[in-house]
């Protein structure tokens, strides 16, 4: 037997040694998938029984709710909220509740046809299954007089999905720009020795670095305009606060991320490294940080975690200003969070930075 | 020499990259050069031209050692340095998209005073580029808009790593005159190259460098007459070469060396060291396959100080 080396052998040999010489290669293959499925099982995480959360609201004293609550308590399938204000809409809307069951007034005629309104989302297949499930419940519990129902959904402008997802998008788009924007392009430049080049001039590092996050902002000018002036033709998505606020939010989420970026371009010397770095600091925002569904989905343990993140106070300050006209004092919380980060890579990044 | 003003004065310049093992690129340099001479650093690649040069622009710090441009320092007055050097870097990639007047235009506008745009282009010859993008110009091109950055803020030290690698011998020339123009307004030229014809043709002096040391330092002439005889023979025969032993006997033959696998001779007085090799030949019954006589260069220079060629020298990055 000879030991002649096979060139199948030896290349697959020398390309795997070469891929385990890479970590960043083994985070992106084996690490971040296990990463994203995690996130995302833990936020649609299979609870023990096909869990329903149902918001009871009801309208004044009644017994009625009384029952139906005791009657899904008993199913087991159901989490009941029971709740005698207005934030059901919210709750709905941002989908942390699967439907909202409203029984009727006690003021009503006690004849059993005043009806029973059940709000739904009928963009959401949980809420089409909550709603099937509560009538079942409710048809067993009063046998053959069902009561009448009333199918609702929330239609109007602000309290739909879309409204949403909207600020949602808004929030990727300036997180995206900044980071890349920023990031990638110093890193660019310095490859190409174009920072060094400029550093042989008398040209001032707060010009140059000021220059790279204005621009930045102009061109996420016409982008932002594009998506709101886009669904607000397309959907009727609008600001309840004032335009002033939404401006001030979204400079601020330029700032922050423009610091991120730069923060993460400050030692990078190659465009791999860069792209690599950019992607690990954004990936986990997407996922945590209530894009496409509420960041609320996750556990509780996590939630002081997730309030952190750029990207949820930015999410929650532009919803906040476009869904509930709140004003920039009111959103104290994500406002400082947006300062904080932008203010801290800032000062990090103009002291490691390397030309 | 020692009335006209320096330009540049460096004094035991040192600069050791960390890793394992330490990469020490400059050893130890000393240079003064005067206002309005055009300097060259000659050598290899890995020599420490380029550190040398990085640090002199500011671009980097020296491990040790001290250094004054025009008299001011790096560290204490970098701005007011930068508004009057000029810089051209082994290589940059400027921006595709933007045009030759937009790129020297961006660059003017980094220095207080300096050539309008117009005045830089035409000093590098490349007024009917002004509006092609950069991404569209010839290698030598690109080069003399690099030059044309550097001259725009009007510098009294004029900086260029390697301006003509790379380039076709007519870009080269287009080059060389950029600079002697610069140089007869009587500015100062600091450049790198390890081409020994363009250092003979543009410098008053160079300094000749090697594993981060200056070895030999002069005009080009001086360096070539220490060589002791300024022609070189260059003798091809078929068949094995002779001795050394044998052609270092004869008639003003002051050395010989091995070069690319043939012999050079150095040769005070061509007109008697021709005939007597011609009669070693006929005696030895060897047969010529070639005979070629030249002047002396840098290279020869540098060939015999180290034993090695210029372009022999890739041990390091530089």
């Amino acid at each position: 037997m000879s030991h002649r080396l096979t060139p199948l052998i030896e290349l697959t040999r020398a390309r795997i040694k070469e891929f385990f010489r890479e970590p960043a290669a083994i985070f992106w293959v084996y690490g971040f998938p296990l990463i994203m499925a995690i996130s995302l099982g833990i936020a649609f995480r299979e609870r023990p029984k096909t869990q329903i959360t149902v918001d009871l609201v009801p309208r004044g004293e009644e017994s009625a709710a009384d029952d139906l609550r005791e009657a899904l308590a008993a199913d087991g399938r159901f989490t009941v909220q029971v709740l005698s204000d207005d934030s059901w809409r919210r709750r709905l809307r941002d989908g942390k509740t699967d439907l909202v069951i409203r029984p009727p007034s006690p003021d009503s005629p006690k004849d059993s046809t005043s009806p029973w309104e059940l709000w739904q989302e009928p963009r959401r297949a949980e809420s089409l299954f909550a709603r099937q499930a509560v009538e079942n419940v409710l048809l067993k519990q009063r046998g053959a007089t069902p009561p009448p129902l009333q199918d609702h959904e929330l239609s109007e402008a602000g309290s739909r999905y879309i409204d949403f997802l909207v600020p949602g998008l808004l929030g990727i788009n300036l997180m995206g720009g900044g980071l890349f924007g920023v990031g990638f392009v110093l890193v660019d430049m310095r490859v190409k020795k174009l920072l060094k080049r400029f550093l042989a001039t008398p040209l001032r590092h707060r010009d140059f670095l000021m220059s790279v996050i204005l621009s930045r902002l102009l061109f996420m000018l016409p982008e932002i305009c594009a998506l709101l002036g886009l669904s607000w033709l397309l959907f009727g998505v609008g600001i309840q606060g004032s335009v002033l606020s939404l401006i001030g939010v979204i400079l601020l989420g330029g700032f922050a991320f423009a610091g991120l970026g730069l923060l993460i371009a400050s030692r990078a010397t190659t465009l791999e490294t860069a792209s690599g770095l950019l992607n690990l600091v954004m990936l986990p925002m997407y996922v945590l940080s209530g894009v496409f569904f509420s960041s609320e989905r996750f556990p509780a343990t996590l939630q002081p975690f997730i309030r952190l993140l750029p990207l949820t106070a930015l999410n929650d300050a532009l919803r906040g200003v476009m869904l509930e006209g709140l004003s920039l004092g009111d959103l104290w919380r994500p406002v400082v969070t947006l300062i904080g980060w932008g203010a801290v890579s800032f000062a990090i990044a103009l002291r490691i930075f390397r030309w | 020499m020692k009335s006209s003003p320096l330009a540049i004065r460096c004094h035991q310049l040192t600069k050791t990259y960390p890793g394992k093992p330490p990469v020490e690129a400059v050893r130890g340099i000393d240079l003064e050069i005067p206002v309005g001479e055009c300097f060259g650093l000659l050598g290899p690649n890995g020599a420490g031209k380029t550190s040398t040069m990085e640090i002199l622009e500011g671009l980097s710090t020296a491990t040790s050692g001290d250094v004054e441009i025009l008299g001011q320092r790096w560290g204490e007055a970098d701005r007011s340095i930068r508004e009057r050097i000029g810089v051209s870097l082994q290589e940059t990639n400027l921006t595709d998209k933007l045009t030759v007047g937009e790129i020297v235009r961006l660059f003017r506008s980094f220095f207080a005073r300096g050539l309008t745009v117009e005045q830089a282009i035409c000093q590098v010859a490349l007024q009917e580029k002004e509006h092609t993008r950069f991404g569209k110009l010839s290698g030598g091109q690109k080069q003399r808009l690099a030059i044309a950055c550097a001259l725009v803020g009007d510098p009294e030290i004029l900086f260029l790593d390697e301006p003509t690698t790379g380039l076709d011998p007519q870009s080269r020339r287009q080059l060389w005159e950029v600079i002697s123009g610069f140089k007869s307004a009587g500015r100062t030229v600091v450049l790198t190259t390890h081409y020994m014809d363009e250092a003979e043709r543009l410098c008053d002096r160079v300094a000749i460098v090697d594993q981060g040391q200056v070895i030999a330092l002069g005009s080009p002439r001086q360096l070539i007459s220490q060589l002791g005889s300024e022609h070189v023979l260059e003798p091809t025969w078929q068949g094995p070469l002779p001795p050394e032993s044998e052609l270092a006997r004869l008639p003003s033959v002051t050395k010989v060396w091995h070069e690319d696998g043939r012999l050079a001779l150095s040769v005070a007085e061509p007109h008697r060291a021709l005939p007597a090799l011609l009669d070693y030949t006929r005696q030895s019954q060897r047969e010529l396959s070639s005979l070629t006589t030249r002047h002396a260069t840098l290279e020869d220079v540098f060939v015999t100080l180290t034993g090695r060629h210029l372009r022999d020298g890739a041990q390091s990055a530089s």
